[in-house]
Protein backbone atom coordinates (compact mmCIF):
# COMPACT_ATOMS: atom_id res chain seq x y z
CA UNK A 1 0.00 0.00 0.00
CA UNK A 2 1.28 3.16 -1.02
CA UNK A 3 2.41 5.31 2.34
CA UNK A 4 0.34 8.59 0.84
CA UNK A 5 -3.39 7.38 0.31
CA UNK A 6 -5.41 9.73 0.88
CA UNK A 7 -8.07 8.79 3.38
CA UNK A 8 -11.59 10.32 3.80
CA UNK A 9 -10.60 12.95 5.48
CA UNK A 10 -8.47 14.01 3.17
CA UNK A 11 -10.51 14.33 0.49
CA UNK A 12 -13.18 16.15 2.13
CA UNK A 13 -10.35 18.59 2.71
CA UNK A 14 -9.59 18.72 -0.44
CA UNK A 15 -13.13 18.81 -1.63
CA UNK A 16 -13.89 21.77 0.70
CA UNK A 17 -11.05 23.54 -0.75
CA UNK A 18 -11.79 23.08 -4.38
CA UNK A 19 -14.96 25.00 -3.55
CA UNK A 20 -13.23 27.33 -1.98
CA UNK A 21 -11.81 28.23 -5.55
CA UNK A 22 -14.64 27.65 -7.43
CA UNK A 23 -16.51 30.32 -4.96
CA UNK A 24 -13.71 32.92 -5.43
CA UNK A 25 -14.16 32.56 -8.72
CA UNK A 26 -17.59 33.10 -8.73
CA UNK A 27 -17.23 36.41 -6.81
CA UNK A 28 -14.49 37.83 -9.19
CA UNK A 29 -16.55 37.05 -11.91
CA UNK A 30 -19.83 38.69 -10.84
CA UNK A 31 -17.80 41.40 -9.45
CA UNK A 32 -16.06 41.92 -13.19
CA UNK A 33 -19.83 41.49 -14.70
CA UNK A 34 -20.98 44.29 -12.04
CA UNK A 35 -18.20 46.62 -13.35
CA UNK A 36 -19.23 46.57 -16.70
CA UNK A 37 -23.00 46.53 -16.22
CA UNK A 38 -23.18 49.68 -13.15
CA UNK A 39 -21.16 52.03 -15.62
CA UNK A 40 -23.22 51.59 -18.41
CA UNK A 41 -26.30 51.84 -16.37
CA UNK A 42 -25.23 54.77 -14.48
CA UNK A 43 -24.10 56.07 -17.85
CA UNK A 44 -27.76 56.08 -18.83
CA UNK A 45 -29.31 56.93 -16.13
CA UNK A 46 -27.19 60.21 -15.95
CA UNK A 47 -28.48 61.11 -19.51
CA UNK A 48 -31.69 60.50 -18.66
CA UNK A 49 -31.75 62.79 -15.70
CA UNK A 50 -30.21 65.44 -17.81
CA UNK A 51 -32.13 65.16 -20.65
CA UNK A 52 -35.24 63.88 -20.49
CA UNK A 53 -37.04 67.42 -18.66
CA UNK A 54 -35.99 68.84 -22.54
CA UNK A 55 -37.54 66.05 -24.40
CA UNK A 56 -40.84 67.62 -25.79
CA UNK A 57 -42.23 67.68 -28.76
CA UNK A 58 -40.89 71.07 -29.29
CA UNK A 59 -37.14 69.86 -28.99
CA UNK A 60 -38.13 67.38 -31.65
CA UNK A 61 -39.58 69.23 -34.38
CA UNK A 62 -37.34 72.61 -33.87
CA UNK A 63 -34.23 73.27 -36.19
CA UNK A 64 -31.14 74.23 -33.75
CA UNK A 65 -30.79 77.85 -32.32
CA UNK A 66 -28.87 80.18 -30.46
CA UNK A 67 -31.37 79.87 -28.19
CA UNK A 68 -30.92 76.48 -26.02
CA UNK A 69 -34.99 76.21 -24.79
CA UNK A 70 -35.80 76.95 -28.42
CA UNK A 71 -33.15 74.68 -29.98
CA UNK A 72 -34.37 71.51 -31.45
CA UNK A 73 -33.10 68.59 -33.59
CA UNK A 74 -35.09 68.16 -36.56
CA UNK A 75 -32.39 68.84 -38.90
CA UNK A 76 -30.41 65.91 -37.35
CA UNK A 77 -32.36 63.40 -36.91
CA UNK A 78 -33.71 63.71 -40.12
CA UNK A 79 -30.34 64.17 -41.63
CA UNK A 80 -29.42 60.76 -39.42
CA UNK A 81 -32.27 58.62 -40.75
CA UNK A 82 -31.21 60.35 -44.88
CA UNK A 83 -27.69 59.02 -44.18
CA UNK A 84 -28.64 55.48 -42.72
CA UNK A 85 -30.80 54.79 -45.28
CA UNK A 86 -28.01 55.47 -47.98
CA UNK A 87 -25.54 53.78 -45.59
CA UNK A 88 -28.20 50.43 -45.19
CA UNK A 89 -28.93 51.04 -49.21
CA UNK A 90 -25.56 50.44 -50.82
CA UNK A 91 -23.70 48.53 -47.77
CA UNK A 92 -25.77 45.92 -47.25
CA UNK A 93 -26.53 44.51 -50.92
CA UNK A 94 -22.71 44.78 -51.96
CA UNK A 95 -21.51 43.30 -49.14
CA UNK A 96 -23.79 40.29 -48.97
CA UNK A 97 -22.98 39.99 -52.74
CA UNK A 98 -19.52 40.24 -51.94
CA UNK A 99 -19.79 37.54 -49.30
CA UNK A 100 -21.32 35.23 -51.50
CA UNK A 101 -18.64 35.40 -54.60
CA UNK A 102 -16.25 34.99 -51.89
CA UNK A 103 -18.00 31.99 -50.34
CA UNK A 104 -19.59 30.18 -52.94
CA UNK A 105 -17.64 31.56 -56.22
CA UNK A 106 -14.60 32.79 -55.65
CA UNK A 107 -11.73 29.90 -56.20
CA UNK A 108 -9.92 29.89 -52.81
CA UNK A 109 -6.41 31.28 -54.21
CA UNK A 110 -3.85 33.45 -53.13
CA UNK A 111 -5.94 36.45 -54.04
CA UNK A 112 -8.85 35.53 -52.52
CA UNK A 113 -6.88 34.76 -49.21
CA UNK A 114 -5.43 38.11 -49.78
CA UNK A 115 -8.73 39.92 -49.84
CA UNK A 116 -9.64 38.09 -47.19
CA UNK A 117 -6.98 39.55 -45.28
CA UNK A 118 -7.50 42.64 -46.00
CA UNK A 119 -11.48 42.82 -45.32
CA UNK A 120 -10.49 41.81 -41.89
CA UNK A 121 -8.11 44.51 -41.62
CA UNK A 122 -10.12 47.04 -42.88
CA UNK A 123 -12.87 46.56 -40.44
CA UNK A 124 -10.45 47.59 -37.62
CA UNK A 125 -9.16 50.40 -39.29
CA UNK A 126 -9.83 53.85 -37.67
CA UNK A 127 -12.84 55.98 -39.38
CA UNK A 128 -11.22 58.86 -39.77
CA UNK A 129 -8.92 57.22 -42.50
CA UNK A 130 -12.28 56.10 -44.33
CA UNK A 131 -13.49 59.97 -43.83
CA UNK A 132 -9.78 60.82 -45.46
CA UNK A 133 -10.75 58.69 -48.24
CA UNK A 134 -14.29 59.70 -48.54
CA UNK A 135 -13.07 63.27 -48.98
CA UNK A 136 -10.93 62.96 -51.57
CA UNK A 137 -13.39 60.44 -53.60
CA UNK A 138 -16.89 61.40 -53.16
CA UNK A 139 -15.91 65.31 -52.23
CA UNK A 140 -13.26 66.17 -54.75
CA UNK A 141 -12.92 63.42 -57.41
CA UNK A 142 -16.91 62.40 -58.04
CA UNK A 143 -18.18 65.71 -57.08
CA UNK A 144 -21.05 64.47 -54.58
CA UNK A 145 -20.14 68.04 -52.33
CA UNK A 146 -20.41 67.54 -49.19
CA UNK A 147 -23.92 65.88 -49.21
CA UNK A 148 -26.14 63.06 -47.72
CA UNK A 149 -25.06 60.88 -50.19
CA UNK A 150 -21.36 61.41 -49.41
CA UNK A 151 -22.34 60.61 -45.72
CA UNK A 152 -24.12 57.76 -46.47
CA UNK A 153 -21.30 56.09 -48.60
CA UNK A 154 -18.40 57.13 -46.27
CA UNK A 155 -20.48 55.20 -43.79
CA UNK A 156 -21.34 52.71 -45.99
CA UNK A 157 -17.55 51.97 -46.95
CA UNK A 158 -16.98 51.55 -43.03
CA UNK A 159 -19.04 49.09 -42.09
CA UNK A 160 -18.64 47.64 -45.84
CA UNK A 161 -16.06 45.40 -44.17
CA UNK A 162 -18.37 44.25 -41.33
CA UNK A 163 -21.35 42.93 -43.66
CA UNK A 164 -18.98 40.77 -46.08
CA UNK A 165 -17.67 38.82 -42.74
CA UNK A 166 -20.97 38.50 -41.51
CA UNK A 167 -22.00 37.07 -44.48
CA UNK A 168 -19.42 34.84 -45.05
CA UNK A 169 -19.26 33.75 -41.60
CA UNK A 170 -22.70 32.74 -41.75
CA UNK A 171 -22.50 30.96 -45.02
CA UNK A 172 -19.66 29.37 -43.96
CA UNK A 173 -21.90 27.62 -40.68
CA UNK A 174 -24.39 25.88 -43.83
CA UNK A 175 -23.52 22.60 -43.97
CA UNK A 176 -22.03 21.07 -47.05
CA UNK A 177 -24.74 18.58 -47.18
CA UNK A 178 -27.00 20.79 -47.63
CA UNK A 179 -25.34 22.44 -51.08
CA UNK A 180 -24.97 18.79 -52.36
CA UNK A 181 -28.66 18.14 -51.50
CA UNK A 182 -29.33 21.03 -53.57
CA UNK A 183 -26.92 20.32 -56.56
CA UNK A 184 -28.25 16.79 -56.66
CA UNK A 185 -31.18 17.71 -57.32
CA UNK A 186 -30.08 19.36 -60.46
CA UNK A 187 -30.11 22.62 -59.45
CA UNK A 188 -27.33 25.44 -60.36
CA UNK A 189 -25.14 27.52 -58.14
CA UNK A 190 -27.74 30.23 -58.35
CA UNK A 191 -30.88 28.49 -57.41
CA UNK A 192 -28.74 26.57 -54.86
CA UNK A 193 -27.75 30.38 -53.55
CA UNK A 194 -31.00 32.19 -54.40
CA UNK A 195 -32.73 29.10 -52.12
CA UNK A 196 -30.63 27.55 -49.74
CA UNK A 197 -27.86 29.60 -48.57
CA UNK A 198 -29.59 33.02 -48.68
CA UNK A 199 -32.49 32.16 -47.22
CA UNK A 200 -30.90 29.91 -44.20
CA UNK A 201 -27.71 32.39 -43.62
CA UNK A 202 -30.09 35.42 -43.76
CA UNK A 203 -30.25 35.52 -39.86
CA UNK A 204 -26.32 36.00 -39.34
CA UNK A 205 -25.93 38.51 -42.15
CA UNK A 206 -28.99 40.23 -40.15
CA UNK A 207 -26.72 40.36 -37.02
CA UNK A 208 -23.78 41.85 -39.31
CA UNK A 209 -26.15 44.28 -40.39
CA UNK A 210 -27.18 45.67 -37.23
CA UNK A 211 -23.50 45.65 -35.43
CA UNK A 212 -22.49 47.58 -38.97
CA UNK A 213 -25.31 50.25 -38.64
CA UNK A 214 -25.13 50.48 -35.06
CA UNK A 215 -21.60 51.23 -35.34
CA UNK A 216 -22.31 54.11 -38.25
CA UNK A 217 -25.32 55.76 -36.57
CA UNK A 218 -22.94 56.84 -33.42
CA UNK A 219 -19.94 58.31 -36.18
CA UNK A 220 -18.84 61.46 -35.72
CA UNK A 221 -15.17 61.71 -37.16
CA UNK A 222 -15.51 60.38 -40.97
CA UNK A 223 -18.90 62.83 -41.55
CA UNK A 224 -16.76 65.80 -40.31
CA UNK A 225 -14.54 65.18 -42.28
CA UNK A 226 -16.54 65.14 -45.54
CA UNK A 227 -17.96 68.32 -44.43
CA UNK A 228 -21.26 68.21 -42.70
CA UNK A 229 -22.53 71.05 -41.47
CA UNK A 230 -23.08 71.77 -37.55
CA UNK A 231 -25.62 74.41 -37.53
CA UNK A 232 -28.23 73.81 -40.43
CA UNK A 233 -31.86 75.49 -40.29
CA UNK A 234 -33.63 73.80 -42.82
CA UNK A 235 -34.49 70.15 -44.32
CA UNK A 236 -33.35 68.20 -47.47
CA UNK A 237 -34.98 68.28 -50.46
CA UNK A 238 -38.25 66.36 -49.68
CA UNK A 239 -38.55 62.93 -51.38
CA UNK A 240 -41.32 62.85 -52.20
CA UNK A 241 -43.53 65.76 -54.72
CA UNK A 242 -46.60 66.78 -56.16
CA UNK A 243 -45.65 66.68 -59.42
CA UNK A 244 -45.20 63.75 -61.69
CA UNK A 245 -43.17 60.87 -61.18
CA UNK A 246 -43.93 61.82 -57.38
CA UNK A 247 -39.99 61.27 -55.79
CA UNK A 248 -37.53 63.06 -56.06
CA UNK A 249 -33.85 62.53 -55.40
CA UNK A 250 -32.31 65.62 -55.14
CA UNK A 251 -31.96 64.68 -51.48
CA UNK A 252 -28.93 62.72 -51.90
CA UNK A 253 -27.11 66.51 -53.34
CA UNK A 254 -27.97 68.24 -49.99
CA UNK A 255 -26.13 69.55 -47.01
CA UNK A 256 -26.86 67.86 -43.63
CA UNK A 257 -26.22 67.16 -40.37
CA UNK A 258 -26.10 63.88 -38.10
CA UNK A 259 -26.97 63.25 -34.45
CA UNK A 260 -23.56 62.75 -32.98
CA UNK A 261 -22.64 66.29 -34.44
CA UNK A 262 -25.86 68.27 -33.61
CA UNK A 263 -24.58 66.61 -29.80
CA UNK A 264 -20.82 67.40 -29.80
CA UNK A 265 -21.53 71.26 -31.27
CA UNK A 266 -23.66 71.48 -27.99
CA UNK A 267 -21.51 69.91 -25.87
CA UNK A 268 -18.45 72.10 -26.73
CA UNK A 269 -21.15 75.40 -25.84
CA UNK A 270 -20.29 76.90 -22.78
CA UNK A 271 -24.27 77.67 -21.88
CA UNK A 272 -25.32 74.91 -19.53
CA UNK A 273 -28.82 74.70 -21.37
CA UNK A 274 -27.18 73.35 -24.28
CA UNK A 275 -25.28 70.87 -22.31
CA UNK A 276 -28.86 69.49 -21.57
CA UNK A 277 -30.10 69.53 -24.94
CA UNK A 278 -26.95 67.21 -25.66
CA UNK A 279 -28.30 65.04 -23.20
CA UNK A 280 -31.51 64.62 -24.48
CA UNK A 281 -30.32 64.50 -28.35
CA UNK A 282 -28.27 61.01 -26.87
CA UNK A 283 -31.75 60.15 -25.60
CA UNK A 284 -32.85 59.97 -28.94
CA UNK A 285 -29.78 58.94 -30.80
CA UNK A 286 -30.44 55.72 -28.20
CA UNK A 287 -33.81 55.38 -29.06
CA UNK A 288 -33.24 55.83 -32.70
CA UNK A 289 -30.39 52.72 -32.33
CA UNK A 290 -32.78 50.30 -30.01
CA UNK A 291 -35.63 50.59 -32.70
CA UNK A 292 -33.29 49.79 -35.36
CA UNK A 293 -31.63 47.16 -33.60
CA UNK A 294 -35.04 45.68 -32.54
CA UNK A 295 -36.59 45.63 -35.76
CA UNK A 296 -33.10 43.76 -37.03
CA UNK A 297 -33.79 41.53 -33.89
CA UNK A 298 -37.26 40.69 -34.75
CA UNK A 299 -36.72 40.15 -38.69
CA UNK A 300 -33.43 37.90 -37.23
CA UNK A 301 -36.01 35.60 -34.90
CA UNK A 302 -38.20 35.46 -37.97
CA UNK A 303 -35.81 33.86 -40.25
CA UNK A 304 -33.40 31.73 -37.69
CA UNK A 305 -36.17 30.34 -35.13
CA UNK A 306 -36.60 27.55 -37.13
CA UNK A 307 -33.26 26.55 -37.91
CA UNK A 308 -30.78 24.44 -36.21
CA UNK A 309 -27.95 22.94 -37.35
CA UNK B 1 -10.71 -8.49 -63.94
CA UNK B 2 -13.18 -8.79 -66.44
CA UNK B 3 -16.54 -8.01 -65.59
CA UNK B 4 -18.29 -6.32 -68.60
CA UNK B 5 -20.63 -9.37 -70.35
CA UNK B 6 -20.89 -11.36 -67.18
CA UNK B 7 -24.45 -9.82 -67.18
CA UNK B 8 -26.52 -11.28 -69.45
CA UNK B 9 -29.56 -9.05 -68.88
CA UNK B 10 -30.63 -5.23 -70.17
CA UNK B 11 -27.66 -3.18 -68.94
CA UNK B 12 -28.85 0.55 -67.56
CA UNK B 13 -25.71 1.21 -67.59
CA UNK B 14 -21.46 0.35 -68.29
CA UNK B 15 -18.66 1.06 -66.96
CA UNK B 16 -15.25 1.31 -69.31
CA UNK B 17 -12.10 1.61 -67.91
CA UNK B 18 -12.96 4.54 -65.63
CA UNK B 19 -9.77 6.35 -63.85
CA UNK B 20 -10.48 9.44 -61.20
CA UNK B 21 -7.96 11.41 -59.25
CA UNK B 22 -8.03 13.80 -56.62
CA UNK B 23 -5.34 16.22 -57.73
CA UNK B 24 -2.53 13.48 -58.68
CA UNK B 25 -3.90 11.07 -56.48
CA UNK B 26 -5.84 7.84 -58.38
CA UNK B 27 -8.66 7.21 -56.30
CA UNK B 28 -10.34 4.43 -59.25
CA UNK B 29 -8.42 2.15 -61.17
CA UNK B 30 -9.37 1.22 -64.50
CA UNK B 31 -13.16 0.14 -62.99
CA UNK B 32 -15.07 -1.83 -65.70
CA UNK B 33 -18.55 -2.41 -64.17
CA UNK B 34 -22.24 -3.68 -65.80
CA UNK B 35 -25.04 -1.92 -64.81
CA UNK B 36 -28.44 -4.07 -64.94
CA UNK B 37 -31.67 -2.14 -65.28
CA UNK B 38 -34.09 -2.38 -62.63
CA UNK B 39 -31.49 -4.28 -60.48
CA UNK B 40 -29.90 -3.62 -57.59
CA UNK B 41 -26.33 -3.49 -57.26
CA UNK B 42 -24.14 -3.23 -54.31
CA UNK B 43 -20.48 -1.67 -53.67
CA UNK B 44 -18.68 -2.94 -50.21
CA UNK B 45 -15.12 -2.75 -49.34
CA UNK B 46 -13.38 -1.45 -46.56
CA UNK B 47 -13.61 2.47 -45.84
CA UNK B 48 -11.60 4.41 -48.23
CA UNK B 49 -11.73 2.19 -51.00
CA UNK B 50 -12.91 4.67 -53.61
CA UNK B 51 -17.15 3.25 -52.73
CA UNK B 52 -18.73 6.76 -52.42
CA UNK B 53 -16.15 7.93 -55.03
CA UNK B 54 -16.92 5.66 -57.63
CA UNK B 55 -20.52 6.56 -56.51
CA UNK B 56 -20.44 10.35 -56.88
CA UNK B 57 -18.97 9.77 -60.56
CA UNK B 58 -22.13 8.57 -61.20
CA UNK B 59 -23.88 11.95 -60.76
CA UNK B 60 -21.09 14.12 -61.43
CA UNK B 61 -20.67 15.19 -57.88
CA UNK B 62 -16.96 15.79 -58.12
CA UNK B 63 -17.39 18.64 -60.65
CA UNK B 64 -18.37 20.27 -57.55
CA UNK B 65 -14.79 20.48 -56.07
CA UNK B 66 -11.77 21.48 -58.33
CA UNK B 67 -8.96 19.40 -58.98
CA UNK B 68 -10.58 16.19 -59.78
CA UNK B 69 -10.37 14.86 -62.39
CA UNK B 70 -12.43 11.50 -64.27
CA UNK B 71 -10.58 9.33 -66.95
CA UNK B 72 -12.74 6.56 -68.86
CA UNK B 73 -16.31 6.21 -69.81
CA UNK B 74 -19.95 5.82 -67.80
CA UNK B 75 -22.41 4.67 -70.47
CA UNK B 76 -26.10 5.51 -69.78
CA UNK B 77 -28.11 3.55 -71.89
CA UNK B 78 -30.57 3.24 -74.03
CA UNK B 79 -28.79 5.61 -75.82
CA UNK B 80 -25.18 5.60 -74.94
CA UNK B 81 -24.36 8.80 -73.30
CA UNK B 82 -21.08 9.12 -71.89
CA UNK B 83 -22.29 10.93 -68.58
CA UNK B 84 -18.64 11.53 -68.06
CA UNK B 85 -17.56 13.24 -71.10
CA UNK B 86 -16.72 16.91 -69.86
CA UNK B 87 -19.47 18.15 -72.71
CA UNK B 88 -21.77 16.47 -71.07
CA UNK B 89 -23.66 18.67 -68.56
CA UNK B 90 -23.53 17.34 -65.15
CA UNK B 91 -26.54 19.56 -64.50
CA UNK B 92 -28.10 17.26 -66.96
CA UNK B 93 -26.61 14.45 -65.70
CA UNK B 94 -28.33 14.93 -62.03
CA UNK B 95 -31.30 15.79 -63.17
CA UNK B 96 -31.64 11.96 -64.25
CA UNK B 97 -29.52 10.28 -62.03
CA UNK B 98 -30.63 10.97 -58.20
CA UNK B 99 -28.85 10.63 -55.33
CA UNK B 100 -29.39 9.72 -51.68
CA UNK B 101 -26.79 10.91 -49.21
CA UNK B 102 -25.53 9.13 -45.99
CA UNK B 103 -26.84 10.79 -43.49
CA UNK B 104 -29.94 12.77 -43.76
CA UNK B 105 -29.97 16.19 -45.48
CA UNK B 106 -33.26 17.56 -45.63
CA UNK B 107 -33.42 21.54 -46.34
CA UNK B 108 -35.07 23.46 -43.62
CA UNK B 109 -37.89 23.72 -45.18
CA UNK B 110 -41.09 21.96 -44.71
CA UNK B 111 -41.71 18.76 -45.95
CA UNK B 112 -43.69 19.52 -48.87
CA UNK B 113 -41.30 21.89 -50.53
CA UNK B 114 -37.93 18.90 -50.01
CA UNK B 115 -39.83 17.23 -51.79
CA UNK B 116 -41.02 19.27 -54.25
CA UNK B 117 -37.69 21.09 -54.72
CA UNK B 118 -36.14 19.18 -57.51
CA UNK B 119 -39.70 19.92 -59.28
CA UNK B 120 -39.09 23.48 -58.68
CA UNK B 121 -35.27 23.66 -59.91
CA UNK B 122 -37.13 22.56 -63.02
CA UNK B 123 -39.16 25.48 -63.24
CA UNK B 124 -42.47 23.30 -62.51
CA UNK B 125 -44.70 25.88 -60.12
CA UNK B 126 -47.92 24.71 -60.96
CA UNK B 127 -49.45 23.85 -57.28
CA UNK B 128 -51.68 20.69 -58.86
CA UNK B 129 -49.01 19.52 -60.06
CA UNK B 130 -46.76 19.68 -57.23
CA UNK B 131 -49.09 18.06 -54.97
CA UNK B 132 -49.58 15.34 -57.60
CA UNK B 133 -46.10 14.26 -57.89
CA UNK B 134 -44.80 14.93 -54.09
CA UNK B 135 -47.98 13.22 -53.11
CA UNK B 136 -46.44 10.03 -54.95
CA UNK B 137 -42.82 10.14 -54.22
CA UNK B 138 -43.80 10.37 -50.42
CA UNK B 139 -46.26 7.02 -50.92
CA UNK B 140 -42.77 5.45 -53.28
CA UNK B 141 -40.92 6.14 -50.22
CA UNK B 142 -43.49 4.66 -47.88
CA UNK B 143 -43.47 7.95 -45.85
CA UNK B 144 -47.01 9.36 -47.00
CA UNK B 145 -49.12 7.89 -43.84
CA UNK B 146 -46.87 9.10 -41.23
CA UNK B 147 -46.36 12.45 -42.64
CA UNK B 148 -49.66 13.15 -44.64
CA UNK B 149 -51.20 15.64 -41.66
CA UNK B 150 -47.45 17.26 -41.59
CA UNK B 151 -47.10 17.90 -44.90
CA UNK B 152 -46.32 21.61 -43.90
CA UNK B 153 -44.58 20.65 -40.78
CA UNK B 154 -40.79 21.51 -40.80
CA UNK B 155 -38.47 18.25 -42.22
CA UNK B 156 -36.17 19.23 -39.47
CA UNK B 157 -39.35 17.79 -37.11
CA UNK B 158 -39.36 14.58 -38.37
CA UNK B 159 -37.51 11.57 -37.46
CA UNK B 160 -34.04 10.71 -38.57
CA UNK B 161 -35.55 7.22 -40.35
CA UNK B 162 -38.15 9.43 -41.83
CA UNK B 163 -36.03 11.92 -42.79
CA UNK B 164 -34.02 9.99 -44.55
CA UNK B 165 -36.79 8.31 -46.34
CA UNK B 166 -37.86 12.14 -47.10
CA UNK B 167 -34.97 12.38 -48.77
CA UNK B 168 -35.53 9.58 -50.57
CA UNK B 169 -38.64 11.10 -51.63
CA UNK B 170 -37.09 14.07 -52.78
CA UNK B 171 -35.11 12.03 -54.76
CA UNK B 172 -37.89 10.16 -56.66
CA UNK B 173 -40.15 13.02 -57.12
CA UNK B 174 -38.35 14.28 -60.48
CA UNK B 175 -38.39 10.36 -61.21
CA UNK B 176 -35.04 9.22 -62.20
CA UNK B 177 -33.61 6.48 -64.10
CA UNK B 178 -30.90 5.61 -61.79
CA UNK B 179 -31.10 6.03 -57.89
CA UNK B 180 -27.88 6.55 -56.06
CA UNK B 181 -27.55 5.01 -52.17
CA UNK B 182 -24.41 5.92 -50.20
CA UNK B 183 -24.64 4.32 -47.00
CA UNK B 184 -27.69 5.48 -46.82
CA UNK B 185 -28.67 3.73 -43.34
CA UNK B 186 -25.14 4.47 -41.05
CA UNK B 187 -26.81 7.22 -39.47
CA UNK B 188 -29.94 5.26 -38.52
CA UNK B 189 -31.16 2.77 -35.79
CA UNK B 190 -31.79 -0.98 -36.70
CA UNK B 191 -35.85 -0.52 -37.10
CA UNK B 192 -35.42 2.59 -39.68
CA UNK B 193 -32.63 0.89 -41.35
CA UNK B 194 -34.74 -2.17 -41.45
CA UNK B 195 -37.57 0.09 -43.52
CA UNK B 196 -35.26 1.52 -45.96
CA UNK B 197 -34.17 -1.73 -47.11
CA UNK B 198 -37.45 -3.31 -47.83
CA UNK B 199 -37.74 0.36 -49.22
CA UNK B 200 -34.94 0.05 -51.93
CA UNK B 201 -35.96 -3.54 -52.72
CA UNK B 202 -39.68 -2.47 -53.36
CA UNK B 203 -38.20 0.53 -55.18
CA UNK B 204 -36.19 -1.77 -57.99
CA UNK B 205 -39.40 -2.73 -59.72
CA UNK B 206 -39.35 1.11 -61.07
CA UNK B 207 -35.78 1.83 -61.64
CA UNK B 208 -32.05 0.98 -61.61
CA UNK B 209 -30.70 1.07 -58.17
CA UNK B 210 -26.64 1.42 -57.22
CA UNK B 211 -25.79 1.44 -53.08
CA UNK B 212 -22.75 1.63 -51.35
CA UNK B 213 -22.57 0.26 -47.94
CA UNK B 214 -20.74 -0.92 -45.11
CA UNK B 215 -22.88 -3.60 -44.05
CA UNK B 216 -22.31 -6.79 -45.92
CA UNK B 217 -25.47 -8.21 -44.54
CA UNK B 218 -27.25 -5.08 -45.84
CA UNK B 219 -25.76 -5.94 -49.31
CA UNK B 220 -26.89 -9.60 -49.39
CA UNK B 221 -29.90 -8.88 -48.16
CA UNK B 222 -31.11 -5.76 -50.92
CA UNK B 223 -28.94 -6.64 -54.07
CA UNK B 224 -29.25 -8.65 -57.16
CA UNK B 225 -25.55 -8.21 -57.64
CA UNK B 226 -22.70 -7.12 -55.67
CA UNK B 227 -19.01 -5.86 -56.30
CA UNK B 228 -16.05 -6.21 -53.80
CA UNK B 229 -13.85 -2.76 -53.96
CA UNK B 230 -10.35 -3.00 -52.74
CA UNK B 231 -7.73 0.30 -53.05
CA UNK B 232 -9.48 1.46 -56.00
CA UNK B 233 -9.93 -1.65 -57.85
CA UNK B 234 -12.75 -3.66 -58.12
CA UNK B 235 -11.67 -7.11 -56.39
CA UNK B 236 -14.92 -9.42 -57.60
CA UNK B 237 -18.48 -8.47 -59.00
CA UNK B 238 -20.87 -11.45 -59.48
CA UNK B 239 -24.31 -12.33 -58.90
CA UNK B 240 -24.97 -10.87 -54.68
CA UNK B 241 -25.64 -15.03 -53.84
CA UNK B 242 -22.85 -15.61 -55.29
CA UNK B 243 -20.57 -13.27 -54.03
CA UNK B 244 -21.39 -14.41 -50.47
CA UNK B 245 -21.41 -17.92 -50.59
CA UNK B 246 -17.99 -18.57 -53.75
CA UNK B 247 -16.17 -15.96 -53.95
CA UNK B 248 -13.78 -16.30 -56.42
CA UNK B 249 -11.16 -14.02 -54.92
CA UNK B 250 -9.42 -14.63 -51.73
CA UNK B 251 -9.43 -11.50 -50.44
CA UNK B 252 -13.31 -10.99 -50.78
CA UNK B 253 -13.46 -14.29 -49.26
CA UNK B 254 -11.17 -12.52 -46.22
CA UNK B 255 -13.23 -9.34 -46.09
CA UNK B 256 -16.67 -10.78 -45.96
CA UNK B 257 -15.93 -13.29 -43.60
CA UNK B 258 -14.72 -10.88 -41.17
CA UNK B 259 -10.94 -11.16 -41.04
CA UNK B 260 -10.06 -7.63 -42.30
CA UNK B 261 -11.86 -4.56 -42.98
Amino acid sequence: MPSEEQTIVDIRKRIAFNKLRDHIFWIIGLFSTLIGFILLFTLMIDLLIDGFPRLSWQFITSYPSRFPEKAGILSAWVGTTLVMIVTASTAVPLGIAAGIYLEEYGKKNWLTHLIEINMNNLAGVPSIIYGLLALSLFVYFLKFGESILTGGLTLGLLILPMVVIATRESIRAIPNSIREASYALGATKWQTIKDHILPYSSGGILTGMIIGLSRAIGETAPIITVGALTFIAFLPTSPITSEFPFFSFRWLLDPFTVMPIQMFNWVSRPQSGFHLNAAAAGIILLFMTLLMNGFAIYLRYRFRKRIKW
Amino acid sequence: MHVLGMISEKLKAEVKNLNFYYNDFRALKNINLPIGAKRITALIGPSGCGKTTYLRCFNRMHDLYPNNRYEGEIILYPEGLNIIDPKVDPIEVRMRISMVFQKPNPFPKTVFENVAYGLRVRGENKMNFLKERVEKALKQAALLDEVKDRINDLAYNLSGGQQQRLCIARALATEPEILLFDEPTSALDPTATLKIEELIMQLKKELTIIIVTHNMQQAARVSDYTAFMYLGEIVEFDKTGKVFTHPSQKLTEDYITGRFG
